[in-house]
């Protein structure tokens, strides 16, 4: 049995029969690892050792009644701007390279408490600035589904780790949207929770009032069940309010009948590929068929969303990465005479140029003179899109539209204007800015055969919906069953 | 209205973000950023007249912790990372005040 | 012509909590660099800060003892810059909405009170502490201070002289010190204060161009550096120049200020409301609690003192001055009748004292109960006023009962007449020249031979008793 290509849900029923071990389970994951990362590039820091030591042990340790948690012993991977204790944690930046965290991440530990099996660090982009990883400071992470394109930006690693089977799992951050581009363009589930519903302690701060942490996973069984495990109250940030109610596992339910859902008009015009425009309404027309309420829903302001979410998120950052300056921890430039060179080089040498720009339009937007024509603006649109989704969740249990207008592009593909962010933010920032949790699901393939995302975008703190009507779909149809065709062997 | 940056803007703000730039370096971030600030500069059409800002998505309020003390970080530990220690300080070119 | 001066302070106060602003680490004092510490504090990547109640607390507090209205809603932001001290190169303080604003504080300058305007109060952190002197190339970064709650307290432009700031910040100390949230001891930098100052001919309307003194370590200093700075900028207008907008720093021993930096090209610090922690909301209930922790201030126990007590408004103001040394006479007070007694003793030996010894009043081992037994041995002629110094003193070093002290060293006053005749007989045999003096009429003579008597006797004589016998024998 290739026990790499199990699921989470699968591969825990059979530890907890003892049918097979932790070890046996690392074993065939390090070994799907040496096959394809070459190829894949998704790892930054493979932690192998430590994996191994950890499965011997929990082996060891394992009364053989003794019930074990569904994560115990399952090897999982962790998006490089997430910090784990003792295992380099670089932001994919040369400012980091050498960063040893004396701590962990709440994600991390919570799920080092059920016993998951850490297999390493994932690619991203530099300070997850990007879409593509091309601005990663390592390498390119490719598409496992087509090594010449791109796995997404910047939780390529995270996704592109978990359809080539390299992790049963992935913790990944979702900032503007790139946990869901990822994890669409590579033909796995991902979870964008409630902002203030996944603890950021420990997660390197980017678009701070936007980033939320969460699961990539092979279904959405497999997702809900790393949610559990991440989710809820946490002291170390205030702005995890509220204590987890639910159990988001038993709730799965393959029904949606009375289900409203909201077909986003909006992003079905024009900018989106046919291939996904019709996978996506296919996939809605099931949801039909199996007893939902369909009915087009209109969020005029929500074209204002990818640039409210730039200023935002490039003003936040731009606070955020003032503290690497080459004294504490990261990079530092050698023999400096004065302080001011001292920070110059260290952050001119320790950055990329996707990092500098983003800090210098941050700058710029927070600047005296330009801060209520920017920044203060964008907090102002960023009111009247929560509003408007508010509105329409009085009707709507969900909205559905693309995850991304497009499937995978080749590198180099990309537009090399300001306008390609834009674009590529377009179908996830309205989520993001308004800190609603949204799910990608996939829902097809193009012509190409490149995987298609779905996404759902729920109220906030109701991923429970959002699972349910993920789970119906994919009860329903098998996209999330096929693999990558490559050949690894 | 078409919005440019300046290699002097440019200048500035690499000052103010601690970066330093070949003069051709600080014409390509001129480019770049004038691009990406004529796009967002949309924003300031909408009309938010009387709209407040959010700065916090979530309706949280009031979340503290007691004034309680906790054990510190071991100091060797706390220095691992750091590229230049003495006496168990973090150290810096002379800084003149 | 003559010239105003106009003043504005911007001080800086630590909170006396126990734990940093933002995370659990220690604020203790004098602690071995970077040993309280922890990521947070020393802004590791993705370290979250969460807020210490008790900071929020204390700022309320002080706003209420300084009668600031308290914002009902406020908020944290980040003031952004770079600095070795500052480790996440921004500080989390506040910008638009201040805990507290619009107080003010009554100061009596010359016997007149002065109204001094609070324009704001609030919370932030404070950065760690840069150690300039063991290397000659190098400095080097202690981060225990970064993250310890600091409350500015910014006042309007309203005080007009060296004095009146010194009063002013007098004033404040003392107000927060009795309401416990900071112990402003200057000398560790838990109190720190910038001042604003321009001056302006007098009858003008519009303020002078204003320069910044930094650097001010004592009080002392605030007002040496505020006179020489306000003769500084009246000579350059004298002379027809014009005064620079400027940070200067203070060098006290030099007695003198340096130009730092031009501030024409002011800092952008770029504040924007810190996304990583949630607003604040301060109901009415909550106020009401902390003004019910405040106790009486001392202009409000100076007044109570004179009508009270009937002390001199003088007395009550050094008494009140501190709350140590408010509740310590209220304790003696409580025991003895005379209040006068009581503050004559306070003010004379026991601060000396306490000022030589450099310690605190909490630390005085002497205790009000033993304090007034030492009054009752002077009332009822068991010793000497001068013993009595001898037996405070003694007191103070080691906690005595005065009682135990005057039986021990043997000191109670000799009242007995035939034994002072006899000392008294012999001194002035030995001192013919005295009594000569006396006898032609250099009353100044008598003194002399009272202080003999008393070296004599040790001091143990009584003083009334020793002055009629002299009398009595030199008449003879
Ligand atoms: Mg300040
Ligand atoms: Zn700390």
């Amino acid at each position: 049995m290739e026990l790499y290509k199990l699921t989470v849900h699968e591969a825990a029923d059979l530890i907890n029969k003892r049918e097979v071990t932790s070890q046996q389970i690392v074993q065939s994951t390090l070994q799907q690892i040496n096959e394809v990362d070459k190829d894949v590039k998704a790892f930054i820091t493979l932690a192998d050792e430590r994996a191994l030591e950890e499965s011997r042990q929990l082996d060891a340790s394992v009364a053989d009644e003794e019930g074990l948690s569904v994560l115990a012993g399952i090897p999982f991977g962790v998006e490089d701007n997430i910090c784990t204790e003792g295992v380099r944690t670089t932001c994919a930046s040369k400012m980091l390279e050498n960063f040893v965290p004396p701590y962990s991440a709440t994600v991390v530990s919570r799920i080092a408490q059920q016993k998951g099996i850490l297999m390493g660090k994932l690619n991203t982009d530099e300070f997850s600035m990007g879409l593509t990883t091309e601005s990663s400071y390592f390498h390119e992470t490719r598409n496992p589904w087509d090594l010449n394109r791109i796995a997404g930006g910047a939780s390529a690693g995270a996704a592109a780790a978990v359809a080539a089977d390299e992790v049963f799992y992935a913790l990944a951050t979702d900032t503007g949207g790139s946990l869901r581009r990822a994890a669409a363009f590579c033909g796995v589930v991902g979870l964008k929770p409630t902002y203030g519903m996944v603890s950021r302690y420990g997660v390197i701060s980017s678009g701070s009032s936007m980033d939320q942490v969460g699961p990539v996973a092979k279904d959405v069984k497999d997702c809900a069940i790393v949610f559990q495990a991440i989710a809820g109250r946490d002291m170390a940030d205030p702005m995890t309010a509220k204590a987890m109610t639910s159990n988001y596992v038993q709730a799965l339910a393959d029904d949606v009948n009375g289900l409203r859902i909201g077909l986003l008009r909006e992003c079905f015009d024009q900018g989106v590929d046919k291939d996904v425009k019709d996978a996506v309404l296919n996939a809605v027309k099931s949801l039909e068929g199996l007893g939902a309420h369909v009915e087009e829903v209109s969020l005029p302001s929500i074209e204002h969303a990818p640039a409210a979410y730039c200023v935002i998120l490039s003003a936040e950052a731009s606070s955020n990465l003032g503290r690497y300056d080459g004294i504490k921890y990261g990079y530092r430039v050698e023999r400096c005479q004065d302080l001011d060179e001292l920070y110059k080089k260290t952050r001119t040498q320790g950055f990329g140029d996707e990092v500098k720009l983003r800090v210098m339009l941050g700058t710029y937007a927070l600047s005296a003179g330009n801060y209520e024509r920017y920044y203060l603006q964008a907090l102002k649109i960023r009111t009247i899109i929560k509003n408007e989704f508010e509105k329409a969740f009085e009707k709507f249990d969900i909205i559905v539209l693309p995850t991304c207008p497009t499937t995978a592009l080749r590198f180099g593909d990309k537009v090399d204007n300001a306008l390609a962010i834009f674009l590529a933010d377009k179908y996830t920032a309205p989520a993001s800015i308004a800190g609603l949790p949204a799910i990608t699901v996939p829902c097809g393939f193009d012509t190409k055969g490149l995987p298609i995302g779905m996404q759902f975008i729920g109220k906030a703190f109701d991923e429970s919906t959002l699972f349910r009507a993920a789970f119906t779909f994919e009860q329903n149809t098998d996209y999330h069953i096929k693999r990558p065709a490559i050949d690894w062997r | 209205m078409a919005v440019g940056i300046t290699v002097k803007d440019v200048e500035y703000l690499a000052e103010a973000a601690k970066f330093e730039f070949t003069e051709e370096q600080k014409q390509k971030f001129a480019q770049a950023l004038s691009d990406i600030i004529n796009a967002v500069d949309r924003l300031a059409e909408v009309d938010t007249e009387g709209v407040q800002p959010t700065i916090h998505v979530l309706s949280v309020k009031n979340i503290f912790r007691e004034d309680v003390v906790l054990p510190s970080m071991d100091r060797d530990i706390l220095l691992k990372n750091a590229a230049d220690v003495q006496d168990g300080c973090y150290r810096v070119p002379k800084v003149v005040e | 012509m003559k010239y105003e001066v106009v003043i504005g302070l911007e001080v800086h106060a630590e909170l006396s909590t126990q734990s940093k602003a933002f995370c659990g680490c220690s604020t203790k004092f004098g602690a071995v660099p970077n040993t309280q510490c922890c990521p947070v504090c020393i802004g590791m990547p993705g370290v979250l800060p969460v807020i210490n109640k008790k900071a929020l607390e204390y700022t309320i507090k002080a706003g209420l003892a300084l009668n600031c209205r308290i914002a009902r809603y406020t908020k944290m932001d980040r003031k952004n810059y770079f600095y070795p001290d500052l480790p996440r190169a921004c500080q989390i303080s506040q910008y638009d909405v201040p805990v507290c604003q619009n107080g003010y504080l009554d100061i009596v300058v010359n016997g007149q009170t002065r109204r001094i305007g609070i324009n704001r109060i609030h919370l932030e952190e404070d950065a760690g502490k840069l150690l300039h002197d063991q290397y000659a190339d190098s400095t080097l970064v202690d981060l225990n201070r970064s993250g310890v709650p600091l409350i500015e307290i910014v006042t309007e432009p309203d005080l007009r002289s060296a004095e009146e700031a010194k009063v002013f910040l007098e004033t404040l100390r003392s107000i927060l010190r009795y309401i416990d949230v900071s112990d402003c001891k200057m000398e560790e930098g838990s109190l720190r204060c910038d001042v604003n100052i321009s001056v302006r001919p007098e009858g003008q309307k519009e303020f002078g161009v204003r320069t910044e003194m930094k650097n001010l370590n004592s009080f002392r200093a605030v007002y040496r550096a505020i006179e020489y700075e306000a003769n500084r900028q009246i000579s350059i207008l004298e002379e027809g120049g014009t005064v620079l907008r400027e940070t200067r720093r203070w060098d006290d021993s030099a007695g003198k200020s340096f130009s730092m930096r031009a501030k024409e090209h002011a800092q952008d610090y770029r504040y924007f409301p810190e996304p990583d922690l949630p607003p604040i909301e301060i109901d009415d209930e909550w106020v009401e609690e902390i003004r019910k922790q405040i106790p009486e201030l001392p202009a409000q126990k100076q007044r109570r003192y004179v009508e009270e007590f009937g002390l001199p408004e003088y007395d009550a103001g050094i008494l009140t001055s501190s709350r140590d040394l408010a509740d310590y006479f209220e304790r003696c007070v409580k025991l003895y009748e005379n209040p006068k007694t009581i503050s004559n003793w306070l003010m004379g030996d026991f601060l000396r004292l306490v000022n030589e010894k450099n310690i605190e009043i909490s630390d005085v081992p002497v205790t009000p109960e033993n304090l007034v037994k030492l009054f009752k041995l002077i009332d009822s002629k068991v010793i000497s006023g001068p013993i009595a110094k001898t037996v405070f003193e003694e007191m103070f070093d080691t906690g005595k009962d005065p009682e135990a002290i005057v039986e021990e060293k043997g000191l109670k006053q000799i009242t007995d007449r035939d034994e002072l005749v006899k000392v008294i007989k012999k001194v002035l045999a030995e001192n013919p020249k005295s009594v000569e003096d006396y006898k032609n009429g250099k009353k100044k003579a008598l003194g002399f031979l009272v202080g003999q008597t008393m070296k004599a006797t040790k001091g143990k004589a009584n003083p009334q008793l020793v002055n009629e016998i002299l009398l009595e024998e030199l008449e003879k």
